[in-house]
Formats: C-alpha cells, structure tokens, sequence
C-alpha cells in the first residue's frame, strides 16, 4: 500500500435532485502533483471537500497510509495531514497573517495567553524558509487575493499537512502570481507533500502535474501520467467527444452604432471612458484585474452612479441612474459574480430565469404563467440546461448550468445591448463552448455585445474589437485582425509613472 | 449517449427520493397541527373539538394572523418588523376616538360625529404611516431593519399613550365599529352568535388576497427575489426601495387593522392594546416554513403557524394551565420552528 499517500475508493456522494459522485476512485501518490480536471458538475471539488472533511461521504472507503480512515469534519482532515485551500479563500481579515496561520490552535505564553510576539516569529520563520515575501504582522484585509493565498499555503505547512488541496487557485490571480505559485508547489513536492491541483486552466495543468485525473459527470474516466497526454486528449476525455473549435466566433453583420458612451467618469475607477458598440458586434475589454473594465460597464448599467459622461443608446441619451433605467433602455447584463450578484440561490430556476423580464410576463402587475412556462421552458430546451425542473432551487444546479439560466434572464429581456462580464469563469469547456456560441449567434442577430474577459484566448477567440483598459483608463483599441496576446498585454500595462514607482 | 444513460436515470431517482423528503418538509406544520389538534381533543375529553371552541380558537389568533400576513412578506425579504404591536395600539386609539357615541363625557371629540368608515380609515392610514417611516428609514437611510422598527415600536406606542392623555381607554364605541370585532356573517336569525365571525372572515380575506399578491403578481415575485438576493435582484431591474416602502406600509396597515380588530373586539380603544403581539405573529410566520435566512415562505404556512399557536394556548387553558407556563412553551416553540429552519437551510447547502 505504501505506493499511495491517498486512496479513495468507491466514493458515492449525493446532493438534493443530483448523484454529485458515483462509485469514484482516487489515488494520490506522495511527493507528486496530481490535477484534477472535467467540466464543472464534474465531482472534482466535491470529491476534494469530501477528502478534507468538508462534506461527509456517502458510501465508498477512504486510506490515508494504506490505513482506512473515516474524515467527517475538517478537523479530522487535518489530524490526517490533509489541508484545503478554499477556492473562496476563508480567513478573519482583521487578524494578522501570523494569527490566521495559527487560528484555532495560538501559541500561548506559560501563563496561558496568547503570545502575538512568539506566532509572528513563528510564521516568519515557515515565510523564510519558503521565500514567501510577506509581513506576518499585516492584517489579511490590506493583503492581495495572492498573497492571502500564499498564508493559507504557509497555514497548511505550519499545520504539517502532507497532503494539500487547492481549488482554482489561480482564477483571481495574475499570472506573475501564478509562477510565484507554481515556484511554491514545485518546492513543496520535492519536500515530498503531495498536491491535489483544481483547475480549468489547460496550460497551467500540463505546465505542473505529475499526474491527471479527469472525471465526468460525478463519474471517474481515467487516472494517467501528464507526460502522456496532450491537450486535445485531455479536453476530448473531460467531454466525452472532440471538440471542433473552442472559440466559434461566427461572421455578424456589422450594423450601426447602438450604444455610445462619451466621457464617463466614476473616482479612480473609471477615467474619462468613451467607446461606442455596433449591432452584430462582439466588443472584448480586456485588462488587468483592477484596471476598471467591469467597474466601467457596472457604470454604463447603473449599478454605480456616474460623476459624468453621457451614455446615448440608438442616437438618444439615456439617464442611466439605476439599473432598471439601464434595463429600460435595453442593455442587459449579466454580472462577474454569479453567486454574489447573479443568482438568487433559494430561489426556483424558472424564476431565477424570467426576473428582469417581469415587465413583459405580467399585465396589470398579475403574472401571465403559462407565458412564463413556455418562454423559460423554450430557453431550457435552447441552451441545453441541465435541471430536473424549472422548480429546482438554481443553487443545486452546477456553475455552467447556472450561467446559461442568467444568460436566459437576460435573453427574455431582448436587450440591444448584451453586456457579459467574464462569460465563461469557472464554467466548464463543454458549457464554456455552448456559451460562446450562443454569443455568437446573439451577435448574429443584431445584438451588440461587450464582453469583460480576463482570459486572452476567449478576448482574441470573440472579440471584433477589442479595448484594452489600465488604471481606470481606455488605453488602447485594436481591431480583430490585429490583435495578439502581445499587443493587448502591452497596453494593458501601460501604467502611468506615478504608480510604476509606486 | 449510451454511457449517459445511467447517470441520468440514477439523477431521476435521487431526485423522486428529494421531492418526497421535500413533500413532507414542505407539509410537516400541517401535520403537527393535526396532531396537536388530536392529541388535546384526547385530552381535553372532546371539549377543545367543539365547534364553539374551534371557532373562538380561530377567531382568538385572527389578529396574529393578519399580522402575520405582513409579517411574512416582511422576513421573506430579510427584514423584521418589530413595530406592529405598538402600530396595534396606537391606530386602535385613533380609530376609537373617532367612533365614540357622541354625548358621553369621555368622548375625545367632544361635538364631533364622524361616520365609522372614517374612523376605520383613520386607524388604517395611521398604520400605513407608520409603515411607511419604516420603510424609508430602511430603504433610503439603510438603518437595518431591526434597528428602524424598534424605533418605531417605542415611537408608536408612545405616541398611543400622548393620544390618550390620561391613559384612559376610549370606550363607548358604536356598534357598527364593534360589529368589525364581535359581530358574526352567515349566521342562522334565530342565533345571532353563530356563523363566521367577523375577524375570522377578515383573517381569511386577507389571507386570499395575500397569497395571490404572493403567487401570482410581480410584487410577490419581487418580494421573493429581494429575500433570495438583493444585489442580483437590484441587478435584475427591481427597485428595492420602492418595493421595501410598500412591503412595510402593508405590515403596517395590516397591524392596524388588526388593532381595529382587537378594539372592536373588546369594545374599547386601549394604548396598551397589542404588547407582544409582535413576537406572536413572527412565531407563527416562522413556524410557518418562512425563514429568517429570505427569499422562502408561504402565506398558508403563517396561517397554520397562527392557528397551532391559537391551539395550544386554547389547550393549555382548558387543562387549567398557567398562562406563565403558556409563555415558556411559546418560547420553546419557537427555538424549535428555528431549529428546524437552520437544518433546512443546511441540507440544501451541503
């Protein structure tokens, strides 16, 4: 048995209206890294929480050391050597780096208190030894999403964790960040911890696993060497069928200028922002995280009220104040955040999904349902929806089928102007592909849409155009023909002295 | 698609298994009402299933239940209401005073003879006013809405007071306005105290017409979405304060019809009328399945919460049971209905 840190067999998992594992098996090998990859709804974090003690399992056996052990709460995942990192990392931001790494178990003084002094020396000393550059006395609320990252790793080796889990880590990060993270795992593995590595990210999969495991649908389908695969075999395997072309951007006619926006203006977010979007038109913002692209769309829509700029939409201007005027004018949006500011969770899909159309399903305030059933059950049956129901609460669903429910939303408004803030994050290539087309089929129709996106093959793969936004400003814009990684991350950076310096 | 089959079909079981875990989740509060229903006819020797008896007991929590109407309207948007007790008392003096006999020395408005529909009104806009100080308190001035209501509960109720003067009630009130409390409908000639009372008509009037606003028009839809998620619901074009203004200008008025209610019922305007009432109508919305943490609720859900809360108190009198004692088991109920919301709330998480 000594061949396998980890062993998990024959794991079964259920969920209200959803079998999330069926009969899953896992083994992990010390000292390596092991990604796990498949769509969303897959089972790969269940599975993971499962491991930590987050979820308790069902049916099936779990051996740590070729021992079988039984994992009910997060604290027997650690007795066990087993640490998670969070996707949504979870930590107190007014404490200190030093007292969050040892949270729940201080090192005290001989008279019993805890002693702040001998935990700051203490996390330093873990910092040191993995060059990780940060103040153990800073609160966590003034750290960035990378650095906080890089406490809960040091949290998990101060812990002795043999074996730790993380779950997109790199989705909230840049990529100088993700190599400073990779620099991290590589060290740890060769001091023999074992990774369990969660993405959706192709490059960095095949840039850092020993091993893959991919499963589908709640169900394993293979457990190989990364060495052995390549990236068309992984992603045909996640699916279940080879996927022609991950970005089908398909020709639009481009029509007139639907949405003008001229001078916008909102404190250090949004500086002086103007651009304009045609019908039939895909209109990528791309920049770094922080640089303003979804503040500035949040402001066209109302969410955020502007200090100045006119927005005109057909050739009117619009008082865009709220986001009803917004909805008014027929621009919709569907935001960055799908759990925070898109679905309402408790809430049934079919009305999750006829929402912002109110307007259109009532008469005289009074709901036309049979109107309602027949739009969203066109919608389920356009976009493939995987749910039992309409009736199903939308946080069963899985994340890709969640999106496809707010895209819905928006559709049955029939906006002019679809406004979509990072369409695909953290949804599955099969539900990613479904989504891309749609948009292009959306534009195909004559709808303009802009498009936030943090992932450069998805800004260069959709986008007619594409604008480029640094430090609350529209720094550049280039024509599809003439985009590349290269030009649009040049002028992504291109930060203004004062801060370069800073 | 072959190899998709068996997941699919094994999805369809789990997901029968749910719905009838959630079918009997969802009707539970039914349950328990029949089963104290049954078990104090058993032990009250028959007596407490007496029509006579079930008719008061029904007509004792119609004012709770008009309440509780609001009130669930009220926490399935994630807020709370603390103030309808004091809102009770303070449109019950109003209304009163306007319908006293004329003639009488204690009669507030020595001279004056208002028709009783404008006293019935008065009480009513007294309500929607208050109502709608907690509703811009909340939606324009963000104060939570425990904060706001508690406020308002202690402004309400001393304003009642100021209102009385010396703290007298204001009896000697016209029959037509105490019909609204002790007066029957559908009753037999020879009989003038059987049929339908008249605050059970209005509990299950309001009743009716709060469950469509609920399920059938866009303001019940709204209201489910601010519970579930405001930021997305703003998102999704719904005025949140509008909307926040008319869900406590309803609780208000329905409070204050249910401090007509109680005044016609008793014959007298009293200040004090409707202290704790509050912490009743929100026990029987929430052991009525609505819950603290938004967005789910049910208007039947309340009405059986205030009918088990009516059963049990009439119960607990006829075994000659302390009121004291009658307070403590309310309180147990309580932390047992929420209890039972927690754990609802964790198996859909996990």
């Amino acid at each position: 048995m000594g061949e396998y840190i980890v062993e998990m067999q024959g794991i079964v998992k259920r969920f209200p209206g959803v079998l999330a594992l069926n009969d899953v098996q896992f083994k992990l090998r010390p000292g390596t890294v092991h990604s796990l990859m498949g769509e969303n709804g897959a089972g790969k974090s269940t599975l993971m929480k499962i491991l930590a003690g987050v979820y308790t399992l069902d049916e099936g056996q779990i051996f740590v050391d070729g021992k079988p052990v039984k994992i009910e709460n997060p604290r027997d995942g650690l007795a066990n050597g087993i640490s998670m990192i969070h996707q949504e990392l979870l930590f107190v931001p007014e404490l200190t780096a030093a007292e969050n790494i040892f949270l729940g178990r201080e090192i005290r003084t001989k008279s019993g208190l805890v002693s702040k002094k001998a935990m700051i020396q203490a996390a330093q000393e873990v910092f040191d030894r993995w060059h990780i550059n940060i103040d153990p006395a800073a609160q966590m609320k003034n750290l960035s999403v990378a650095q906080a990252q890089m406490v809960e790793i040091a949290k998990a080796i101060a812990f002795g964790s043999k074996i730790i889990i993380m779950d997109e880590p790199t989705s909230a990060i840049t990529e100088r960040e993700v190599a400073r993270l990779h620099d991290i795992i590589r060290q740890l593995r060769e001091a023999g911890t074992a990774i369990i590595y969660i993405t959706h990210k192709m490059d960095e999969v095949f840039a850092i696993s020993d091993e893959l495991t991919v499963f589908r649908d709640g169900t394993w389908v293979a457990t190989e060497p990364a060495a052995k695969m390549d990236r068309n075999g992984l992603i045909s395997l996640m699916v279940g069928r080879e996927l022609t072309q991950l970005f089908p951007k398909m020709e639009a006619e481009i029509g007139e200028v639907v949405l003008e926006v001229e001078g916008l203006n909102r404190g250090r977010q949004v500086k002086d922002v103007s651009f304009q979007v045609r019908r039939g038109e895909i209109l990528g913002f791309a920049g770094l995280m922080g640089s303003g692209r979804t503040e500035v769309l949040e402001t066209v829509f109302g969410i955020h009220a502007a200090e100045s700029g006119t927005i005109k939409v057909k050739g009117k201007q619009v008082k865009i104040r709220e986001p009803h005027q917004a909805i008014a004018a027929g621009i919709g949006l569907l935001t960055e955040d799908r759990k925070k500011t898109g679905i309402m969770g408790v809430l049934s899909v079919r009305d999750n999904m006829s929402m912002a159309a109110m307007g259109r399903f009532t008469r005289g305030g009074i709901l036309r349902k049979a109107e309602i059933d027949r739009e969203c059950e066109a919608q389920r049956q356009a976009l493939a929806l995987k749910t039992p129901s309409l009736n199903q609460q939308i946080q069963n669903l899985s994340g890709g089928n969640q999106q496809k429910v707010l895209l819905s939303r928006w559709l049955l408004t029939d906006p002019d102007i679809l406004i979509i803030d990072e369409p695909t994050r953290g949804i599955d290539v099969g539900a990613k592909s479904e989504i891309h087309r749609l948009m292009s089929s959306l534009a195909q129709q004559g709808k303009a849409i802009i498009m936030v996106s943090s992932e450069m093959p998805e800004i260069l793969g959709m986008s007619d155009r594409v604008v480029v936004m640094c430090e609350g400003r529209l720094v550049g814009e280039v024509s599809r023909a003439e985009a590349t990684q290269e030009n649009i991350m040049e002028l992504a950076t291109r930060f203004s002295d004062e801060s370069a310096i800073a | 698609m072959t190899n998709q089959t068996p997941t699919t079909s094994s999805i369809m079981a789990i997901k029968q298994g749910f719905q009838l875990g959630a079918f009997v989740r969802k009707y539970m509060i039914i349950g328990i009402l029949a089963l104290f229903v049954i078990v104090l006819a058993i032990m009250t020797n028959g007596n407490s299933v007496q029509p006579i008896n079930l008719v008061n007991v029904i007509r004792q929590v119609s004012a709770i239940g008009v309440i509780g109407v609001g009130m669930t309207f009220v926490i399935i948007t994630l807020g709370i209401d603390l103030s309808v007790g004091s809102i009770v008392g303070l449109s019950a003096v109003v209304a009163a005073s306007l319908v006293q006999v004329p003639g009488s020395s204690l009669v507030k408005f020595q001279g004056l003879d208002f028709p009783v529909w404008v006293g019935v009104l008065a009480g009513l806009a007294v309500g929607a006013l208050a109502g709608l100080v907690n509703g811009v308190l909340i939606a324009k001035f963000r104060l939570a809405p425990f904060i706001a209501t508690l406020g308002m509960m202690s402004i309400a109720r001393g304003l009642a007071y100021i209102y009385t003067g010396d703290g007298r009630p204001f009896s000697d009130l016209k029959p037509e306005y105490n019909f609204i409390g002790q007066g029957y409908i559908f009753n037999d000639p020879a009989q003038p105290a059987s049929g339908v009372p008249i605050p059970v008509l209005l509990f299950i009037a309001v009743s009716i017409a709060a469950t469509f606003l609920l399920n059938y028009t866009k303001f019940g839809r709204y209201t489910y979405a601010i519970g579930g998620n405001e930021v997305a619901a703003r998102v999704s074009g719904i005025r949140i304060p509008r909307m926040t203004i008319m869900i406590y200008m309803m609780s208000g008025v329905l409070a204050a019809l249910a401090g007509i209610m109680l005044s016609a019922r008793t014959g007298s305007g009293n200040s004090t009328l409707g202290q704790g009432i509050e912490l009743d109508a929100i026990t029987a919305t929430i052991i009525g399945g609505t819950s603290f943490k938004g967005g789910v609720g049910t208007i039947w859900g309340t009405v059986v919460g205030a009918l088990l809360i009516g059963v049990i108190n009439n119960g607990l009198d006829l075994m000659n049971v302390s009121p004291f004692w009658q307070i403590v088991v309310k309180g147990c109920i309580i932390i047992v209905a929420i209890i039972i919301d927690e754990r609802k709330n964790a198996s859909k998480k996990a």
